[in-house]
């Protein structure tokens, strides 16, 4: 699991690459979270365009890092998710929890 | 009464590995690798995958928790397919087991809500399997029984 990060204009964005399980969720969480710490920004984009693999470590990634932007006062996107990711935020009714943008220009990514 | 015949599997798979959250990926992959000679989709592929991971992943988070000695702990995978393009994956541990085996499946229920489990885990293996059956005995472990027609 690889995750890249860009920080412009009080917005963060996160991508994650590979596959996010049990196993690799927990360095993600790490890892995003310092960056939500550390930069404080107003919004916290997470594309997951790159996503191959995802389970239920998946929503509990996504669920954690929407309340922990919350917790700092930022607005939480999930970008371009994949089909594997999006088959499971489906079941799970995340779509209707959480802001998904499809298709976001490609400057932002 | 209605005589069932039984018929015999047309390959089948073992495999047992230690509890460690890196074998999440093997089993899946090994798993993927089994099914794949019935020819799959790619969603029937990525469903099993995952449903996998899941059972696997509670065997790893849930089943040994408070053994002391986990160089003795392990997770089984016994696979099956038929001609018929059915899969029997079970997938069994021999630890704690689930008191409420009920209540575990329901949707959002966790008992490890710190580590951020969504606790959608028996959903989304619900929602992937044409049939899911969950066998469990405190003290002894548990067992999860995973049915998926492939290449219909």
């Amino acid at each position: 699991m690889e995750c890249s990060y860009d920080f412009k204009d009080n917005v963060l964005h996160v991508k994650l690459t590979g596959e996010i399980d049990h196993h690799n969720a927990k360095q993600a969480r790490e890892e995003i979270d310092a960056l939500i710490e550390r930069n404080a920004p107003k919004k916290l984009y997470l594309d997951l365009s790159n996503i191959t693999f995802c389970d239920s470590s998946g929503l509990g990634l996504v669920m954690g890092r929407m309340k922990k932007a919350a917790e700092f006062g930022a607005a939480f996107v999930i970008r371009n998710p994949s089909p594997a990711v999006n088959r499971i935020l489906n079941i799970a009714g995340m779509d209707k929890l959480v802001k998904i943008e499809k298709y976001a220009a490609a400057e932002n990514k | 009464m209605k005589k069932q015949i039984k018929t015999k599997p047309l390959n089948t798979l073992k495999c047992v590995f230690p509890v460690k959250s890196v074998n999440e990926g093997l089993s899946r992959m090994i798993v993927a690798a089994f099914i794949s000679q019935l020819d799959p989709t790619v969603s029937e592929l990525s469903d099993m995958k995952t449903v996998i991971s899941e059972a696997v992943t509670n065997c790893i988070v849930h089943a040994y928790k408070g053994f002391p000695d986990k160089s003795k702990a392990f997770v089984y995978i016994y696979g099956e397919y038929y001609s018929d393009g059915r899969v029997v994956i079970k997938v069994k541990d021999k630890g704690v087991g689930i008191e409420d085996v009920k209540l575990a499946r329901q949707p959002l229920y966790t008992t490890d809500r710190e580590n951020e489990r969504s606790g959608m885990g028996f959903t989304i293996m619900e929602s992937f399997t044409d049939k899911l059956r969950v066998y469990s005995k405190k003290g002894k472990g548990t067992t999860v029984v995973i049915e998926k027609r492939i290449g219909l």
